[in-house]
């Protein structure tokens, strides 16, 4: 249990920090990197927790394929330039304290809201779904999602395919003025289109542009 | 203090939370530092729904987190891909410049 408590602490340190520094780094890609970092450290918990597949699905899905997404936009955009600028003037400081005030009554908010679940733990019917011990969590986890969330985990696929779909025409652009080869073009050229004849007369010549 | 509860875990969600709301509004930079504070807000929730699904026994959060996942790398990769168009257009994506709404 000490040992549960230690890593606890521990990750969730790294956790607060690193989405501290991603909010406040001067750099963009440094803000992407401690993404990866709470990223990193918000899945060991969640191994540790006990929801091995969901941890490991998010070291995938999110350190894997956003992230990298991330970093290609960024360093594709060159916005590395473009410092952040902290309390350059007054003026355009005025946003700091309402962004903190509002940012602070949410936590405190959240906090009430925990306070009021820890002293009345019985607030909720547990629903019959149990978490079986026998089984692993990847197996229980399918179960679920292959027989009575079916639709809805068709649809998250549907989601991402549209995303996809959407993503490629939004950034798919026919550049002008840039020659190609056309096979449709060559294939279906014919022979009274490309060769003409001609009765020369003699001393006279041919005279070619037209 | 050594007996790591589910409050625990609530509290480190609320805190990354808080964390993202207040990086929504503090950044003067770029669009793509919004971006990674909605993904961190997503972050959040889904610690919430993890947590209480393993405290409560109940799976039915893991699976609903994951669909949140699928949800949130959809929209980052649709957000992306405006914020590429845009600089595109316009050259710039710092926040101060976006302003052709007027709004």
């Amino acid at each position: 249990m000490i040992a549960h408590s230690v890593f606890f602490y521990l990750f969730a340190t790294i956790a607060i920090f690193s989405a501290i520094l991603v909010t406040v780094s001067r750099n963009t890609i440094h803000s992407v990197f401690f993404l990866i970092l709470d990223f990193i450290s918000i899945s060991c918990l969640f191994i540790m927790i006990g929801a091995e597949f969901l941890g490991m699905i998010m070291l995938i899905v999110y350190v894997g394929a956003v992230a990298v997404l991330f970093l290609f936009v960024v360093m594709m955009l060159n916005v590395t330039e473009q410092r952040n600028q902290w309390f350059t003037s007054v003026k355009n400081s005025a946003h700091i304290p309402i962004g903190l005030i509002v940012s602070t009554i949410i936590f405190f908010e959240l906090i009430i809201v925990i306070g009021g679940w820890k002293y009345k733990p019985d607030l909720f019917n547990v629903s019959n779904l149990i978490i079986s011990e026998t089984t692993t969590n990847t197996h229980s986890l399918g179960q679920i999602i292959y027989t009575d969330y079916i639709h809805v985990f068709q649809i998250s696929g549907m989601i991402l395919l549209v995303s996809m779909i959407g993503a490629i025409v939004l950034t798919f652009r026919q550049r002008t003025g840039v020659k190609k080869q056309s096979y449709i073009k060559q294939i279906s050229r014919e022979r009274n289109e490309g060769v003409q004849l001609l009765e020369v007369e003699s001393n006279k010549g041919v005279k070619i542009d037209d | 203090m050594t007996d790591i509860g589910l409050g625990h875990y609530l509290t480190l969600g609320a805190i990354i939370f808080s964390i993202g709301i207040a990086g929504i509004f503090l950044n003067r930079k770029s669009i793509i530092v919004i971006l990674m504070s909605i993904e961190l807000i997503l972050l959040a929730v889904n610690i919430n729904l993890v947590s209480f699904s393993i405290f409560l026994g109940d799976i039915v959060g893991q699976v609903f987190t994951l669909f949140i996942l699928t949800v949130a790398a959809a929209e980052s990769a649709i957000g992306l891909a405006i914020i590429v168009v845009y600089y595109r257009n316009s050259g710039t994506i710092r926040v101060e410049e976006i302003d052709q709404l007027k709004g």
